[in-house]
């Protein structure tokens, strides 16, 4: 079985969406480990290390995701998780600007797959599917 | 009449209690030095002798004992993420009763396992991944341990997927393996009692063999705990209750020793307000930490270490050369203050090994800013509302004014996002009860339950 690890990046609470994500992705299948709200880089990747994921999801909702996801594929590849897979989805920058902007400037960080907000994780199940294997 | 003789084997005092268990009254104490080194009968039956000059002729029903003698219980935890499987790993010694010399994350260097040879460690806790998760870290310590040809026990309690292969290494090098269940089998949750009695059966079977206790069972009927662990056994007694016996409720326990402090805390911890949100590792009711930096003798000059140059000269302006005294006391390990000055300097000592061994045990409150207004993260255990603190340890127990070493567990205005207890109940063990009602809980809760009620006292 392959693991994800799920949750919310900084000082973000929304928690529903998380938990939707978390539904769907045991429902297909994977061993989801929910690290929840108010989470931390450190957090996901002491998860990813312990649980031996294969892919991280970081959410972020509340417009400040660029801060709080600036220098993460950096500390993976410290930890010694340089090839995780890193998806990041949501209200993840301020505002409304270009997805496509949005998408290259976390793409440059180091992310695997950049989600707008609005994407539905149906939509997202077949890259998951495509990266990981099923 | 029935009688218990509840024996603790200390790394100093043997100390003895006698029990009526029928008519629930203790009936007498006494203590003399332990002689484990020469042989450890000779320290109990001085022990016994001065017991029963004090109570007259008696005949006990049970003789059982705990030991934290030659050393106690030392191990080494091993585990993954410093944050995860380690601070699992320390809790799983802690709550056995162990003390935790040695503690390594991710992978074992040569020194790291000579180090383990080196300290003599009792027992070795091998933890890392979460069921399922990670397995090279394991693989790799158990592989090196067995290529050093450890022969030390080992406890592993890490990844369930890894298990077999793990009885591979054991076979293959021959090591004294204990497979158990993971300590930490999904992520953050804690389960330590396998673990916590795993170590106390290789402690009864081997240890304290090795160190010279268990010739002590030709006297008497058994040694059946690391003396830490009948304590936690009490404390978590004397919270709970039992049957119609009400306990206290969630409570506090210090114990300042000559080389170590321990904390215990007997509660949930859980968040009391609403917009706390929990983080971390699970926490376990029953809670001991372990500082062996901190204690009154032997561990004196680990209390002044963490004190800055400011503290230390606000100290020596108010006349207090503490690290003059810390080098004395630590030199001179049965030294006993007889003067107004040296009790002073004592409570001094006993107040800042709570203040920072609780510092390191409670909970702590962290503010962060969100659009949804202030939101507050906890880590650890929220303290502020237990009913009681009790005190225990030569210094506490004997001190004039012991309110003012354990008031340093309450809250304080310098340490405003520690959790620490706001009005607790002070008591105090007296007579030093704690280990022997532990023991005698095993048989007799109810009785151990009004014992310690009535003999731990307010002050």
């Amino acid at each position: 079985m392959k693991t994800i690890v799920i949750g919310v990046i900084g000082a973000d609470v929304h928690a529903v969406g998380n938990r939707i994500i978390e539904y769907v992705l045991t429902n297909e299948g994977y061993n989801v480990v929910n690290i929840g709200v108010l989470s931390s880089q450190e957090d996901f990747i002491n998860a990813a290390i312990e649980a031996n994921a294969k892919m991280i999801l970081v959410s972020s909702l509340y417009g400040h995701g660029e801060i709080d996801c600036r220098g993460m594929r950096d500390k993976c590849v410290e930890a010694g998780l340089a090839n995780i897979i890193l998806y990041v989805g949501g209200n993840i920058v301020v505002g409304k600007q270009n997805v496509a902007d949005v998408e290259k400037r976390f793409l440059e960080m180091g992310f695997n797959r950049v989600f707008g907000p609005g994407t539905s994780i149906e939509t997202v199940l077949p890259l998951i599917k495509a990266d990981l294997g099923s | 009449m029935k009688n218990y003789l509840l024996i603790d084997f200390g790394s100093t005092n043997t100390k003895l209690t006698a029990v009526d268990v029928e008519n629930k009254v203790i009936l007498g104490t006494s203590k003399a030095m332990t002689t484990v080194e020469e042989d450890i009968s000779i320290g109990y039956q001085q022990a016994l002798e001065s017991l029963l000059l004090k109570t007259g002729p008696l005949i006990f029903q049970k003789k059982i004992a705990c030991s934290s003698a030659a050393g106690g219980l030392k191990m080494a935890a091993i585990g993954l993420v410093e944050e995860l499987t380690v601070e699992a790993a320390k809790r799983a010694c802690y709550g056995a009763g162990a003390k935790v010399d040695l503690v390594f994350s991710h992978f074992l260097t040569h020194h790291d396992i000579k180090e383990i040879v080196q300290k003599k460690i009792d027992i070795i806790l091998l933890a890392g991944g979460t069921d399922g998760g990670n397995r090279e870290s394991v693989l790799f310590n158990a592989q090196a341990l067995g290529e050093a040809h450890v022969c030390i026990p080992i406890v592993y309690a890490g990844n369930k997927s890894c298990q077999d292969d793990i009885r591979v290494i054991f076979d293959q090098y021959h090591l004294q393996g204990y497979v158990i269940d993971n300590i930490m089998p999904k992520l953050n949750q804690l389960k330590i009692d396998g673990a916590q009695d795993i170590i106390r059966s290789i402690f009864l079977k081997n240890i304290i063999a090795a160190k010279g206790v268990k010739k002590i069972e030709s006297v008497i009927d058994e040694v059946i705990f690391p003396t830490p662990h009948a304590v936690l056994k009490a404390a978590e007694l004397l919270a709970k209750g039992y049957l119609h016996e009400k306990g206290l409720g969630d409570i506090v326990l210090v114990d300042i020793g000559g080389a170590t402090t321990d904390v215990y805390s007997m509660g949930t911890g859980a968040p009391i307000r609403g917009d706390v949100i929990l983080k971390g590792l699970d926490e376990p009711f029953a809670k001991r930490t372990v500082e062996g930096d901190l204690g009154m003798r032997y561990s004196a000059l680990g209390i002044v270490a963490p004190l800055s140059k400011e503290s230390l000269r606000q100290y020596t302006d108010d006349g207090f050369d503490l690290k003059k005294e810390a080098e004395f006391r630590r030199q001179h390990v049965d030294f006993i203050p007889t003067t107004p000055y040296e009790a002073q300097v004592d409570r001094l000592f006993g107040g800042l090994c709570v203040d920072i061994a609780f510092s390191r045990h409670v909970g702590k409150i962290d503010s962060v800013y969100t659009p949804l207004g202030m939101m507050y993260y906890q880590f650890g255990k929220d303290l502020t509302n237990v009913n009681a603190v009790i005190g225990t340890g030569g210094v506490v127990i004997h001190d004039e004014n012991p309110t003012d070493i354990l008031n340093k567990v309450c809250l304080s205005s310098d340490k405003p996002l520690e959790l620490r207890p706001k009005k607790p109940q002070m008591l105090l063990d007296k007579k030093y009860i704690l280990s022997a009602m532990g023991l005698l809980s095993i048989d007799e809760p109810i009785v151990a339950l009004q014992l310690m009620k009535e003999n731990i006292v307010k002050i």
